[in-house]
């Protein structure tokens, strides 16, 4: 998601579920959804079916989708850059990018500084001692008036779209097929068809997943992704989009809400220790606009800041004391998933909680997080199952007389006993009604929580202890203390106006002096006076589009498609009048929820409100790795670096004390490439307790080539053993043509392929997949590796 | 028989069995009821299915009476036609909630393993929640930084991590990080991550 927001302004799907209809290509790549996402792929194969849509998947297996594509072609895990980098040159190359919208709706006219560069696979501003880049290098050239400076006829040497050309006019078919494993034949033929959309008849889309966010590049793989859909014209436009295809039912909405490192609920940032005072932290949040008449929409940012204060803390939250700034903790360290399990590592974790979720199978690494989780002084953890994690004492081979960590289990209710909304991947959020009580003896996931609050605050009136004015003044004004509603939250997400106690209609009407309060700024208008929005359930659906603006609500505005903007020309011009996202009468725009404002002229507003360029990006300075991406090979991989040997992995990933040494390296024998995944029987973990889909897909089990399996003497249905450096797994052995050898740089690379369903507690016993994966992530989000290692097999 | 529907019709030839006439079948009124819907007089309520991110809508069909002494219990769950994501449609697993609402696996005891043991002790909700509380407030009092080495204002509780979940609502969301950002807690993360 973090580079969907370095290119668009926003890290979500762009587009929704059902609007996948209206494209004519469909490109599924690091995605599996005939398997993980069924009732929202069906969409895909209305297209195919209704609009003669093609419909391609590239992966490293023939997978379920493949199986109902019009054409596959296979690739070797972690060579994604190179086939997307691929398409970019090819959309160049051959004049088939959509020009027009290039210049009405990216920055390809701006011009980079001339402290920009790359060569030898590093960008300019590198810096070897700190592992990281310094990006005044990459900064656009300013004009007089401050802002970037601008060449619309794309000559200049370093305008964006000629440094673009430049970057990638490297990734040839030759190069790609040398990479990915593909031929360069079968590379142009995919080629050809995706980038047939470069044009206002044609709209493509893509479907991705966690096979494109789990490497060491992932969020590079997606701005590839991101370049060559605006370079075809394919973002805010029906049919069009990056649909970016989310895991857990409401992991979007969890997001948005900032259950995450870094953040404050709707994007907001978590302040650092060197944002001193309010104004210091506003001055660094607040970007400044790179071009005129550009509507920034981060400009708001203390708006949404100021009322996200008012909503936690209140009266107390007040001009004179910063609204209650200092109660936010500042964290200058990275604290993300692996630097949570790296401290625990360390033994400077004491206390873990986890709410539904199971992260001991979750991984990576799982032996290191084992050795992890015995150092803990306590663990709590929360869910309608009994979980591996929670007995990872018992797990196979640890000793639990050896282990100190008290753990407390505490059953709590699950989805169907609550109310409250789920937002799904394409940014709707539903509300759902509670069918049924809890059980007895089970206690919701908010009377927990509201439990834990006010026991902890008790403890500390009764006895004092470390500062705690922020849990003492923390807004709790709900009719039951112990057991908030959802309907309380759910508005004080939404948010009021505090004068009038009136709900607000949308983030529109935000302050930054104090009158306002909103959990969420991006769910303002999501329940109003006009009552709960996300309950809505008409169908009406007047542009045959599939937009549904009366069933729930969809953030930002009930927008059903960000960007939309870019859907149409200069003039407000559909590009396509038979799937016009919106379209400029000369008063007003009509269709979709426009970007910004109903009757603001196509002239005053572009379609990226929220970067400061206006436009989107095809050159980035917002993620850690490039403004341009650049195929860097996985950190084990059974190949080396065909573009530049001397850096043949990402530069700037972070290394945790003591990862190096549980890569496998050259001398280690680890010849095959392992990759992991998913199938429709099962959801992650959760589903081990579901008799019916035990039943359906009961085993753990290794995909074995066929070729392989005859050069090993491994027999369909066998048992097989198979490692990597870090631990050991073993199961059936599924012999399959699904998977071929490819010729990767000169030599031939077989992959095995693992699902990830499986544990120590559930109603069958497997191998967990994640014992074999490397404690290492992308350099921006910092999500593991998952998708791409080494491993070694053989007959068990 | 001019005036016997074409429904109770079907009837008689499937309850006759005994005493044929010459037609071949019985064609005295039938006293056994057709099958009714096993969904006959259940509530619907709509709800959301709690897999993927899909968001197909699912109707969960509840029988009970709702009295003090009765206890409510789904008896199907299906897609929601109406739903413009799956218009009623279920892959697998959604098709299988049931078994995931209603199972004999859901715990109903919280559970507590004491250190170097190899089992779980049953405690009440009472003491869990004492003893959650309590070990919460001692790691964050033995974590806290008021200032960093700079001398600045930093106020966070760094001992104690926070991860989970992606699988509940947009409200416990927003109230798991109200709450824990109040706590001063800087490691929170979720499923998103990974």
């Amino acid at each position: 998601m973090a580079s969907l927001a370095a290119t668009f302004g926003r890290g979500a799907m762009t587009n929704h579920w059902k609007d996948i209809k209206n494209a004519d290509v469909v490109l599924v790549m690091g995605a599996n959804p005939a398997e993980n996402h069924p009732c929202g792929f069906k969409w895909a194969l209305e297209a195919r079916d209704n609009r003669a849509a093609q419909l391609i998947t590239i992966d490293p297996r023939f997978t379920r989708t493949s199986a109902v594509a019009d054409r596959h072609m296979q690739i070797r895990p972690g060579s994604d850059i190179a086939v997307l980098g691929g398409f970019i040159r090819y959309a160049i190359e051959n004049d088939l990018f959509h020009s027009e919208y290039v210049m009405a709706h990216t920055n390809a006219s701006f011009v980079v500084g001339e402290a920009f560069g790359f060569s030898d696979g590093l960008f300019a501003g590198f810096n070897e001692a700190a592992s990281n880049y310094d990006k005044t290098a990459w900064d656009y050239e300013r004009a007089s008036d401050g802002f970037a400076r601008q060449d619309s006829s794309l000559e200049h040497s370093r305008s964006v779209f000629q440094l673009l050309k430049k970057h990638y006019e490297r990734y040839t078919p030759e190069v790609v097929a040398d990479i990915a494993g593909c031929t360069a034949d079968e590379f142009i033929r995919m080629a050809d068809i995706v980038c047939s959309t470069g044009r206002a008849d044609r709209v493509g889309t893509i479907m991705y997943a966690v096979g494109w966010t789990m490497h060491t590049v992932g969020s590079q793989i997606i701005r590839t992704a991101a370049i060559l859909q605006l370079l075809l014209g394919n973002i805010g436009r029906p049919g069009g989009g990056i649909n970016a295809l989310r895991g857990h039912a409401n992991v979007q909405g969890a997001t948005d809400h900032a259950i995450v490192a870094g953040l404050l609920p709707g994007y907001l940032k978590m302040p650092v220790p060197e944002q001193e005072s309010l104004s210091d932290h506003l001055e660094d949040s607040t970007p400044k606009p790179l071009a005129p008449d550009t509507v920034n929409y981060w400009g708001n940012y203390s708006k949404f800041f100021v009322s996200l204060m008012k909503a936690w803390f209140g009266k107390q939250a007040q001009p004179g004391n910063d609204f209650c700034y200092d109660y936010l903790a500042k964290q200058g360290e990275d604290a993300t998933w692996l630097s949570i399990w790296d401290k625990a590592h360390k033994g400077t974790l004491e206390g873990f909680v986890t709410l539904g979720f199971n992260p001991l199978l979750a991984g990576p690494d799982v032996p290191r997080l084992l050795r992890s989780m015995a150092k803990l002084k306590w663990k709590v953890v929360i869910d309608p199952f009994m979980l591996d994690s929670a007995e990872f004492w018992k797990a196979p081979g640890m000793n639990p007389a050896e282990i100190d960590t008290e753990v407390l289990y505490l059953p709590s209710s699950h989805w169907i006993e609550r109310d409250g909304s789920f937002t799904n991947s394409g940014r709707w959020a539903q509300w759902k009604e509670k069918a049924i009580d809890p059980p007895l003896g089970v206690r919701s996931d908010t009377w927990i929580l509201s439990e834990l609050f006010w026991r902890v605050k008790e403890l500390y009136q009764e006895e004092g202890g470390s500062y705690n004015e922020p849990i003492q003044h923390l807004t709790w004004d709900y009719l039951n203390p112990r057991a908030p509603t959802m309907v309380e939250l759910a508005k004080e997400i939404n948010g009021y106006d505090l004068g009038s106690g009136r709900l607000l209609d949308s983030f529109g009407e935000l302050a930054d002096d104090g009158t306002t309060a909103s959990g969420n700024w991006i769910y303002s208008g999501s329940f109003t006076e006009a009552g709960n929005q996300m309950q809505r359930r008409g169908t009406a659906d007047p542009t045959g589009l599939g937009m549904h603006h009366e069933w729930a609500f969809s953030w930002p505005a009930n927008r059903r498609i960000l960007y939309n903007r870019a859907s149409a020309d200069a003039e407000g011009r559909p590009w396509d009048q038979t799937r016009a996202g919106i379209a400029w009468t000369g008063q007003q725009w009509i269709g979709d929820v426009p970007d910004y404002g109903r009757t603001t002229p196509p002239d005053a507003a572009g379609a990226f409100i929220m970067n400061e360029e206006g436009v989107g990006r095809l050159f980035s300075t917002h993620l850690a790795d490039g403004p341009f991406s650049e195929h860097y090979e996985p950190v084990e991989s059974p190949t080396s670096n065909v573009l530049h040997e001397g850096v043949p992995i990402n530069p700037v990933i972070k290394w945790y004390d003591g990862v190096r040494e549980t890569l496998a390296n050259s001398e280690d024998d680890f010849p095959y490439a392992c990759t992991v995944y998913r199938v429709v029987e099962r959801e992650h973990f959760v589903t081990s307790n579901v008799p019916y889909l035990v039943e359906a897909m009961p085993d753990f089990f290794v995909e074995v080539p066929e070729g392989l399996a005859a050069e090993k003497n491994i027999a369909n249905g066998s048992q097989v053993r198979v490692w990597s450096k870090r631990g050991e797994v073993q199961g059936t052995a599924i012999v399959t043509k699904r998977i071929k050898p490819l010729r990767v740089n000169g030599k031939v690379v077989w992959t095995v392929g693992i699902p990830v369903h499986w544990g120590f507690v559930g109603l069958t016993q497997g191998s967990m997949a994640n014992l074999l994966t490397p404690f290492v992530g992308d350099a921006n989000t910092q999500c593991p590796e998952f998708k791409s290692f080494l491993v070694n097999l053989e007959q068990a | 028989m001019t005036d016997i529907s074409r429904r109770t019709f079907i009837k008689a030839s499937v309850v006759g069995g005994v005493g044929l006439s010459a037609l071949g079948f019985d064609l005295r009124p039938a006293f056994a009821a057709v099958r009714q819907l096993k969904i006959k007089n259940a509530k619907e309520y709509r709800t959301i299915c709690p897999y993927c991110a899909v968001g197909c809508g699912t109707i969960a069909y509840v029988h009970g009476s709702g009295g003090l002494n009765t206890t409510n219990t789904v008896i199907h769950v299906e897609g929601d036609s109406d739903s413009p994501i799956n218009g009623g449609t279920l892959c697998p697993k959604g098709a299988s909630q049931m078994q995931l609402a209603i199972s004999p696996r859901l715990r109903h005891q919280p559970l507590l393993r004491e250190s170097g043991s190899s089992e779980w002790r049953e405690v009440d909700w009472d003491f869990a929640m004492d003893w959650f509380a309590r070990k919460f407030k001692d790691s964050r009092d033995a974590s806290f930084v008021e200032r960093d080495d700079e001398g600045r204002t930093v106020n966070r509780a760094d001992g104690i991590a926070w991860v989970g979940s992606a699988t509940v609502s947009n409200e416990d969301a927003y109230l798991i990080t109200k709450t824990m950002r109040a706590m001063g807690l800087s490691y929170i993360d979720h499923q998103a991550r990974i």
